[in-house]
């Protein structure tokens, strides 16, 4: 198989890792706020009941919560299962959801008081102190540890190969088997590694726009 | 009826009481500063003036407004938020906003107070942010740094950025203004420039209430000096009266110890 050929047919796995992976963040990275304000609720029932969803969805393993969403719905409630993609999307985005959630939480919690309390003073809404005063702040600090998880989120793409869903490590392992050459897989190192170096140079980009102050 | 009148604030933390009943009244254009020993509630007192705190019993009113009254329902978050405006707070810490500069941090409340939830024509809104921001600009110049306009608040010393604070409680001119040890968090060599601001904003009309420990300051620039102990109000009059020829045998020990380490 000539290089041109592996590279055609690793395109498409790579299309796969990469609609998962910008999938999964466009969707979580709001969910995760509306999870936040779920463990943060002064309804105690809300609280607690979106803390023990987040500790059981940090707790478990994301390849776990692939095959549960997939075969789950067929052997427990003899319905159909869901198209593979499907299921791994809705994987990925409840996992990162909570991820995320939990990093934003500190965010919040890590602005003082005294910035809630000069909003209201200058009677401010909660919703305006939120947008207009903590939010960018809190985004400032979750920057770095947010960048780690999206950078993980890359390569825990290929756990979708565990129902078969061929992403770029499962299209690199049907070649090696086919063929009976290894090189693809080191090929496709190197996309993960020029895909997370990217992200990398981004993120370091907009770290970097926001230290424009300090604190 | 008097401008400001408190009358028997209670507040309690728990089982501490913090506040045992306060009662005092101002005149519209009074400097009235509070002086106390640490943990006496003086804190406390001006976070239930500003809402920050509610009391559990008592009543605040200014200027007629009933803002606070424990023996009426409590008022919906909209209606606070008016009744909140008739005081401003200036921090021990600032409490600046450290992502926007200097000017926007004293047009923000402005900006989102006027704007908020009506329409206007893109014309009408750039007569409004023009005058907001020609009022940001007159009040930094109040307090002496309209060099700093688009400086950001980490790029300031800190008796740069109470001169800020400043402002920015100035912004929605409250009818009363008040201060909570508005030096303690400054190098000794920046307290002057802070003081020195606040004596200038001592006109005929703006009512100022100053928590501090600076004795000097209270005796020079107070029409009226409270001192309090363990959440009583211990000793009212006039500075002359209080610094002068105190009554009470607490008042006298906290003065003479504040002299002995200023
Ligand atoms: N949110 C709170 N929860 C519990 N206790 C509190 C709270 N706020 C204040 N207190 C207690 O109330 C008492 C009075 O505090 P306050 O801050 O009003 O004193 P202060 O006169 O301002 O003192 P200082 O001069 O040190 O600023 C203290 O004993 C303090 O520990
Ligand atoms: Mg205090």
């Amino acid at each position: 198989m000539s290089f041109l050929e592996v590279t055609k047919q690793l395109a498409n796995g790579f299309g796969v890792t990469v609609v998962i992976f910008l999938i999964t963040l466009v969707v979580s990275l709001p969910l995760g706020l509306v999870i936040t304000f779920g463990s943060m609720s002064k309804i105690l029932p809300v609280k607690w009941i979106t803390k023990t969803f987040v500790w059981i969805i940090r707790g478990t393993p994301l390849m776990l919560q692939i095959i549960l969403i997939f075969y789950g719905p067929g052997l427990l409630f003899k319905m159909q299962a869901l198209p593979r993609l499907t299921a791994v999307l809705i994987a990925f985005i409840i996992n990162y959801s909570c991820y995320f959630s939990e990093i934003y939480r500190g965010g919040i919690e890590s602005i003082p008081k005294g910035q809630y309390e000069a909003g209201q003073v200058l009677g401010m809404t909660k919703t305006q102190i939120f947008f207009k005063i903590v939010l960018f702040q809190v985004i400032k600090r979750i920057v770095p540890p947010m960048g780690n998880e999206i950078i993980t989120l890359v390569k825990d793409t290929s756990l979708a190969r565990v129902i078969a869903v061929t992403e770029l490590v499962k299209a690199a392992e049907d070649i090696v088997s086919m063929k009976m050459i290894i090189w693809p897989l080191f090929y496709i190192g190197a996309f993960y590694l020029v895909f997370s170096a990217l992200l990398t140079v981004l993120l370091n980009y907009v770290e970097k726009k926001m230290n424009y102050y300090s604190g | 009826m008097d401008f400001l009148e408190v009358n028997g604030i209670h507040k309690s933390f728990g089982k501490t009481e913090v506040l045992k009943g306060i009662d005092f009244s101002m005149e519209k254009g009074e400097v009235l500063a509070i002086i106390g020993s640490s943990g006496s509630g003086k804190t406390t007192m001006l976070r239930c003036l500003n809402f920050l705190e509610t009391p559990d019993k008592g009543s605040i009113s200014v200027n007629g407004d009933m803002l606070y009254s424990s023996d009426e329902p409590p008022y919906s978050d909209t209606q606070k938020r008016e009744k909140r405006l008739h005081f401003g707070l200036v921090f021990q810490q600032f409490n600046l906003f450290p992502q926007y500069n200097v000017l926007k941090n004293v047009s923000l409340a402005q900006e989102l107070r006027q704007l908020k939830g009506k329409k206007f024509s893109v014309t009408e809104k750039r007569e409004i942010i023009r005058n907001i921001d020609d009022n940001s600009r007159r009040l930094l110049d109040t307090v002496g740094l309209s060099e700093k306009v688009n400086n950001y608040p980490c790029e300031l010393s800190g008796g740069q950025q109470q001169r800020v604070a400043i402002a920015r409680a100035l912004a929605l001119n409250p009818d009363i203004l008040c201060f909570d040890e508005p030096t303690s968090a400054l190098d000794p060599e920046l307290t002057g420039e802070v003081l020195r601001v606040i004596r200038e904003l001592k006109t005929s009309d703006r009512t100022m209430i100053v928590v501090t420990h600076e004795m000097n300051f209270a005796r020079g620039v107070a029409d009226k000096v409270i001192f309090m102990a363990d959440g009583v109000i211990e000793e009212y009059g006039t500075p002359d009266e209080v610094f002068g020829a105190p009554k009470s045998e607490k008042t006298k020990s906290f003065l003479e110890k504040s002299l002995e380490n200023p």
